[in-house]
């Protein structure tokens, strides 16, 4: 099979897992609204939580990808590390953006604000800066050895900036207390509620993973076609 | 080690040199920065906050804008002219290369912040002096650490298109930890606070301007074409 065979089935494959992961999605939210009980004090404003924290947990996946790839890149050179670091990068501004939508409307119903300088919320919000710059950057460099190298030197230097940025916020706002954030702590989830979480979590990865898939999947596929191009124009 | 801060001070010599002799991006960066001053002062209400309750915060803003407008210089230059690769040609290691870049931007940041603190100083009736030995020390950190960063992004955002809004884009981020830090600990310097406050701020910049430092030497060789 031809380079350009082989990337288009795995571009087929991966989408049909996006699907398949989808409607997983669809059956935890089924799960939760349907169910899974009420939270006694926030109501169904809490069942956003269910989309929440399972992507702020992907957001972190995807970027802990970013970084070891970036490291991986440099040593390796290998074109596939930046094509998924690439890709893991972009589903994981997605899945922040989630984070980001979804935690002031629940902080709305629940906090009264829909938006508060709290810790978690302002370091996501840096996280979301960090990398739509390396998203940013790397369609403003052409030649793909360079932007490999570039986007490989800022993911490692993002990595390393997502805790020192905690630490700073953290810092910022235990030493001047603010009024008073009205942040629920975990809470101690009763089973029913628990076993809703953890399957979101699941099915939040696997959905992460296809689309990761899909999104790798279809820049080989364009690298091949690139290089069938070239090689065209090279005969011609 | 020895032979590499020699070449790294030969390179920064020479950037240092040109910016002497044409003294624009100096001079432009001093008016910026005094003009960034001047316009915070509509920006505030003196009967509702006090000057050394806003000061800390006009004062780092001010640093990073003045920072940033300079950093793109060292990299840009040399392409323009075209002799990054004889840089590059030249018998010298790709980590003398960084220091040196990094090196004449810490003097010229360094240079336009010694000019803006008295005019700072000046315009918000901040008493200064008291604290000036510890106040230096802080404003050291934070631009080491803020060096460091741009220096190593400057060298990629020069290659870029839109490479005057893309270090903006890619730096900004970085100096949060810098200037939460440095922010936090001129506020307490200025409002006579025991150091014992201060230790956690300035562990967090001492730590970040490591981390910092040694990755981007490790890191800077990358952002060079081979």
């Amino acid at each position: 099979m031809t380079p350009i065979a082989t990337a288009e089935r795995s571009v087929r494959r991966s989408a049909a897992w996006v699907i398949a992961a989808l409607a997983l999605v669809a059956a935890v939210y089924v799960r939760a609204l349907a169910f899974t009980p009420l939270e006694a004090t926030q109501g169904a404003a809490q069942k956003i939580f269910y989309i929440h924290a399972p992507s702020a947990w992907v957001a972190f996946l995807a970027f802990g990808i970013v970084g070891i790839c970036s490291v991986l890149y440099l040593v390796l050179k290998e074109p596939r590390l930046d094509r998924l670091a690439a890709s893991s990068a972009e589903v994981g501004v997605v899945f922040t953006t989630a984070v980001l939508v979804s935690g002031p409307l629940w902080g709305r119903t629940i906090w009264g604000a829909w938006w508060t300088w709290d810790a978690r919320l302002t370091s996501t919000l840096f996280l979301w800066f960090i990398y739509f710059g390396y998203l940013v950057l790397r369609t403003a460099v052409h030649e793909p050895g360079q932007r490999a190298r570039f986007s490989a030197v800022l993911g490692i230097l993002g990595a390393l900036l997502v805790p020192f940025i905690h630490v700073s916020v953290y810092m910022f706002r235990t030493l001047h207390p603010m009024p008073v954030v009205l942040k629920p702590g975990e809470p101690s989830l009763p089973g029913a509620m628990l076993l809703t979480l953890l399957s979101s979590l699941a099915v939040f990865t696997l959905f992460f993973s296809a689309l990761v898939w899909q999104r790798y999947a279809q820049a080989t596929l364009a690298d091949a076609r690139a290089a069938a191009q070239a090689e065209a124009d090279d005969h011609a | 080690m020895g032979s590499v801060l020699r070449e790294a001070w030969t390179i920064a010599a020479k950037d240092l040199r040109l910016e002497f002799r044409s003294r624009t991006a100096f001079l432009s960066s001093l008016a910026f920065t005094a003009l960034v001053l001047a316009i915070f002062n509509f920006a505030r209400d003196p009967t509702v906050v006090t000057a050394t309750d806003l000061a800390p915060g006009i004062l780092w803003i001010t640093f990073s804008f003045a920072g940033l407008l300079g950093l793109n210089r060292a990299f840009a230059l040399e392409r323009e002219n075209r002799t990054l690769e004889g840089l590059l040609l030249s018998p010298i290691s790709r980590h003398a290369i960084y220091l040196g870049k990094a090196m004449a931007n810490l003097v010229f940041v360094g240079l336009v912040e010694a000019v803006a603190l008295p005019l700072f100083a000046l315009f918000f009736n901040v008493p200064i002096l008291p604290v000036l030995g510890p106040l230096a020390g802080v404003i050291v950190l934070a631009t080491i650490g803020f060096v460091a960063v741009g220096t190593l992004l400057s060298a990629i955002a020069v290659s870029t298109r839109f490479a005057e809004l893309m270090l903006p884009v890619l730096m900004l981020p970085f100096l949060v930890p810098p200037i939460t830090s440095a922010v936090q600990v001129t506020a307490r310097l200025f409002a006579n606070r025991p150091f014992s406050e201060l230790v956690a701020w300035l562990k967090l910049l001492v730590g970040y301007d490591i981390v910092v430092v040694v990755t981007a030497l490790l890191i800077f060789e990358f952002t060079l074409d081979e």
